[in-house]
């Protein structure tokens, strides 16, 4: 195993187009190096990420939003009081990921890369509208987050492109999102599903919602149906069991050892249900 | 040495001293399994079975051995012939045969000269196997169409004509039930069904053996006995019990999972055939949770007839239980005579079968068999409670066994607690806290025999006036600051004063583990009797100084007296004194003592809890939860309370979400912690407990085992609460959101 540490991205990529056999990028390694000592894989390069300048970094961008570097742990986000403020549930995501431990390693980069569709960050990312940085060999482009996972472990970034940025767009007025999960236990445990919201509100009424499903199709799902069927509502019983309809219907889960195919699907309808009327709180500035 | 009087006002006995071991454990300092090393040695990985069943066709580990530091391969054709019964069984199962019986076993083990070379040379060991069918559901085993697993393996027990894979039969009970049941107002009958799941201790199996060509080893184990662990892997590996000298190390648990062989003896072989050079072998989590020893799965049909009263007039159980590839691993005979031991019932039959699948072969867990029977009997007592609006408690009060009354399964009870039990928990103001919506409170007793065991403790009196205890059971639950204050009570010194070893094989007498609830009981006993012996030596020293009989000597308050005013006015002579000149008084002073320990009493417990469950999801919370048992004396509070806590955290676990999943392939799906979901600290409330002290009559100080009947309550108090909380009676555990939700839902439906 030949193991890299470049200080710019374009090296990275450079080392990661030029490798030919099994490839790993490091940010927070919460993942790789558990499954490098389970001997799922053993990288012929491993390309270490933390020692590019900046990807330890919260900044603002100048439209409003946030650029979030690939390697900040889940507990700097959820210490950083105006992230916080304005994507919770991005946030509550992120930090719902392992324990307090992980939390000091694990990354919204690498949770998106490691391709799970129960990945507890991604659907807060995509129902905030995030959009990721890729840096290739032949320079960068941006992409929205629900372009980048393909299926279970896989992500359709080509080789040699990486992740060299998450940005989050502005917050704006009268906004809110939430992210819930389902799992048997309280913590330290894998999404049976997961559920995020994202919306604002002109008045009582929704204007804009974006929602996101986890854990019931090979990949994160952007759901337009759930959205429609909250966009220009206020939110009331119908609109919410309009809500759990769409969600339901979206949902293409199986049955494995961490749930049944018909568990998922009606509890992602309760978890979408939930997290919107959260979000909803949360855009009219109620504590939530 | 039954006692028709118990003390009680004692000094050092009911007290919560640190435990001995706190500082090294918090520190780190601890040395368990893995911690050991040795110059020169080397480090061993297994090939383990990815087939539930398969025929081995040839095993080539050229590749393996022609990596630069592999130093040795083991395979089957390394181990001796000839064995037969349980010997063979263990040797089966640390290597297995012609063929592999489950998902994971061990095939073949290398030893290299570093941890990871010797995985890499893992992989190169090739194995060419036949699938064979297979079957891992207790049900499934016994249909007409399942595979012959290992066909001849019925016992004498078993009556013609059931399937192939039945290796035992057992029936017993006493009055006439048809009778019974005529009798009752109601009689229900249901089949309830639990899952198999891990002991779960933190750490993993580990040892460092080394074997030279003389056939003289020594082994440093992470066990719970080491005798057991000299004698099996003497009988695997065909070496004298004597040459094999084996040293326990700290244990990060056990639960019963650590009493038995899984990969010891291959430290040893891969030694021999190394040269002698000493070999460690560490288990990763998923070779804990693949290849050592779960508990049973069980399919139990119970019927039971109650009057209107709540009088239970009939009792009749026909249990199921697999316990993996090898027969006598289920825990059948354990689980009958549990069934019903909380209760006096005039009439009650007890069958059951023990069926062979492609499962590990399963090692005992706390109270071997008694949570899953106290899950069938329990539950249906609660069904019928609830039927009959009666309240859970005084249905127990009438029917529970008493002093004298005669057990379940036959001997006559002696003096035992269930009754203080229930009357505590009645009491307690858990019980009567009023409950919210989706909300529901249940209530199970729960048993365990408790047990005796050979037992070998040796006292030795120190030149300063201390006391240093050898005993051959690992401490698993707080057994040496137990010990230490039983002495410390006898000898009249303090606490701080006794110090408690667990000393290796060729220090003491062939000692059972630490299993069945016996070590405080039974180490304790001994270490008694043995602190008396030194003390009658200590009173002849003095009286010899006095030149008075040693019979007018007394001992008290750690110093020798005059036993009167007759005897002669002497000032007391201290342990200290005595210790100091012991060497010109006649020699060291110390006392032994050697027994299969008898007067064991059993231990009962009631368990009150509430839970809340969400309507729409099906998940359980523990909102609040109560233990109340008899543990006799209390000798070290804290640590009884401990043994309450971690027996209903593990038993709520196995009630909520443990479970060993397998595919259609046979493959163990959930291998890891991950989603192998034992509770994590954040999922329990705080559990209340309450010690109920009826001292037993079998021990000097009234000691009642007290790790084991903790789990037994919670899987049908759990269930029961769900019902309460739901309407939904879950007869399959785990109580899974899953199956919780679909039983609301049918509920709705009707």
């Amino acid at each position: 195993m030949r193991y890299h540490t470049p200080t710019s991205f374009s090296d990275a990529a450079a080392i990661a187009a030029a490798s030919s056999g099994t490839l790993r990028f490091l940010a927070g390694g919460t993942d790789v190096l558990v499954q490098m000592r389970a001997g799922m894989v053993q990288p012929d390069d491993l390309i270490d990420l933390k020692h590019i300048p900046g990807v330890d970094r919260i900044e603002r961008t100048a439209e409003g939003g946030w650029k979030i570097g690939i390697a900040v742990p889940g507990i700097v986000l959820g210490g950083h009081a105006e992230l916080m403020r304005d994507w919770p549930g991005v946030v509550e995501g992120m930090n719902l990921v392992g324990s307090t431990q992980v939390q000091g390693r694990a990354t919204l980069a690498g949770n998106l890369c490691n391709g799970s569709p129960a990945a507890d960050s991604v659907p807060g990312l995509i129902a905030a509208g995030a959009t990721v940085t890729v840096t290739g060999p032949n320079g960068s482009r941006e992409i929205p987050v629900e372009a980048v996972p393909a299926g279970p472990g896989k992500t359709n970034l080509a080789r040699g492109e990486l992740i060299s940025a998450i940005t989050l767009p502005p917050r704006g007025k009268n906004g809110g999102d939430a992210y819930l999960r389902f799992i048997p236990r309280t913590e330290m445990d894998i999404a049976v599903v997961g559920c995020a919201v994202n919306l604002r509100l002109d008045g009582d009424k929704v204007v804009e919602a974006r929602v996101a499903l986890g854990a019931v199709a090979p990949t994160v799902l952007l759901s337009d149906a759930c959205a429609r069927a909250i966009i220009g509502t206020t939110l009331d019983d119908a609109a919410l069991i309009a809500l759990a309809k769409a969600a339901e219907g979206e949902a293409k889960p199986i049955s494995d050892k961490r749930g049944t195919k018909e568990f998922r699907i009606e509890v992602a309808g309760v978890l979408a249900r939930r997290a919107a009327k959260i979000a909803y709180d949360r855009a009219k500035g109620m504590k939530a | 040495m039954a006692r028709d009087d118990v003390k009680t006002g004692y000094k050092y006995v009911g007290t919560r001293p640190n435990r001995p071991d706190g500082l090294d454990k918090v520190t780190g300092r601890a040395r368990y399994g893995a911690d050991f090393s040795l110059p020169g040695m080397l480090h061993a990985a297994v090939v383990r079975s990815p087939h539930a069943h398969a025929r081995i066709v040839r095993i080539d580990a050229s590749k393996a051995l022609a990596l630069e530091g592999v130093k040795a391969v083991v395979t089957r054709a390394d181990l001796p012939t000839g064995l037969t019964g349980e010997d063979l069984n263990l040797q089966d199962n640390t290597l297995a045969g012609d063929r592999a019986l489950y998902d994971g076993h061990a095939v073949a083990a290398v030893a290299a000269t570093t941890p990871l070379l010797a995985q890499d040379a893992a992989r190169l060991i090739e194995v060419e196997y036949e699938v064979l069918p297979h079957v891992t559901d207790v049900d499934a085993a016994i249909a007409p169409d399942a595979p012959v697993i290992r066909p001849g393996v019925a016992d004498y027990s078993v009556p013609e004509g059931m399937h192939g894979n039945v290796a035992r039969y057992m029936e017993f009970g006493h009055g006439d039930v048809e009778a019974g049941f005529a009798a009752a107002d109601v009689v229900r009958e249901h089949t309830y069904r639990t899952e198999a799941t891990h002991q779960g201790y933190i750490e993993p199996h580990a040892a460092v053996g080394q074997l030279g060509e003389d056939g003289r080893g020594e082994m440093w184990v992470c066990t719970q006995g080491h005798w057991y662990i000299r004698r099996m892997c003497s009988a695997v590996l065909g070496i004298e019990a004597a040459n094999l000298r084996v040293t326990p190390s700290e244990i990060g648990g056990g639960f019963g999972g650590k009493t038995t062989i899984f990969m010891e003896p291959l430290t040893l072989a891969l030694s021999k055939k190394a040269g002698g050079r000493p070999v460690k072998l560490v288990m990763s989590r998923s070779e804990v949770l693949r290849a050592t020893g779960p508990t049973a799965s069980a399919s139990m049909d119970v019927k039971i007839g109650m009057k209107k009263d709540g009088t239970i007039t009939a009792g009749q159980v026909y249990f199921r239980m697999q316990g993996g590839a090898f027969p006598g691993m289920s825990p059948i005979g354990e689980a009958l005579p549990c069934a019903f031991a909380c209760y006096d019932i005039p009439a009650l039959k007890h069958e059951g079968i023990e069926i062979i699948t492609n499962r590990p072969k399963a090692a005992a867990y706390r109270a071997p068999g008694s949570p899953m029977a106290a899950f069938a009997v329990e539950s249906m007592i609660d069904e019928l409670c609830r039927e009959l609006g009666l309240d859970p408690i005084e249905v127990r009060l009438k029917n529970g066994a008493r002093n004298g009354s005669k057990s379940s399964y036959g001997p006559v009870y002696d003096v035992i607690g269930l009754q203080e039990t229930l009357e505590a928990a009645k009491a307690h103001p858990n019980y009567s806290i009023p409950l919210g919506p989706n909300q529901g409170r249940g209530v199970a007793s729960g048993f365990w025999f408790n047990h005796g065991g050979e037992t070998s403790v040796s006292l030795a009196i120190g030149e300063d006036g201390t006391a240093t205890v050898s005993i051959g059971t690992p401490d698993i639950g707080g057994s040496r600051a137990s010990i230490g204050l039983m002495v410390a009570e006898t000898l009249g010194i303090p606490y701080e004063d006794v110090r408690v070893n667990v000393v290796e094989t060729g220090a003491l007498g062939v000692n059972e583990p630490t299993h069945g609830s016996r070590a405080t009981f039974a180490s304790g006993k001994a270490a008694v009797i043995a602190a008396e012996a030194a003390i009658r030596e200590m009173c002849k020293r003095a009286a010899a100084e006095w030149g008075i009989d040693a019979e007018a000597v007394e001992w008290r308050d750690g110093a020798a007296h005059p036993a009167g005013p007759n005897a002669g006015k002497f000032p007391p002579m201290s342990i200290g004194e005595i210790g100091a000149k012991m060497g010109s008084t006649g020699g060291p002073i110390s006392g032994h003592h050697e027994v299969t320990a008898g007067g064991y009493g059993a231990s009962f417990g009631t368990h009150v809890v509430d839970v809340e469950v969400d309507p729409e999801t099906g998940r359980t919370t523990v909102l609040r939860y109560l233990v109340v048992q008899d543990a006799g004396t209390a000798i070290h509070p804290a640590y009884v309370e401990g043994q309450y806590q971690g027996g209903a955290a593990q038993g709520i676990g196995w009630a909520l979400n443990e479970e060993y999943v397998y595919g259609p392939d046979g493959r163990l799906q959930n291998p890891v912690f991950l989603d192998y979901r034992i509770p994590v600290a954040s999922d329990l409330p705080m559990i209340d407990t309450v010690i109920v002290e009826v001292p037993n009559p079998g021990h000097p100080y009234g000691v009642r085992g007290v790790g084991e009947t903790g789990i037994t309550p919670p899987l049908p108090a759990i269930a029961s609460a769900i019902a309460g909380a739901t309407g939904a009676r879950i007869r399959s555990l785990p109580c899974s959101p899953p199956k919780v939700l679909a039983a609301i839902k049918a509920l709705k439906k009707g």
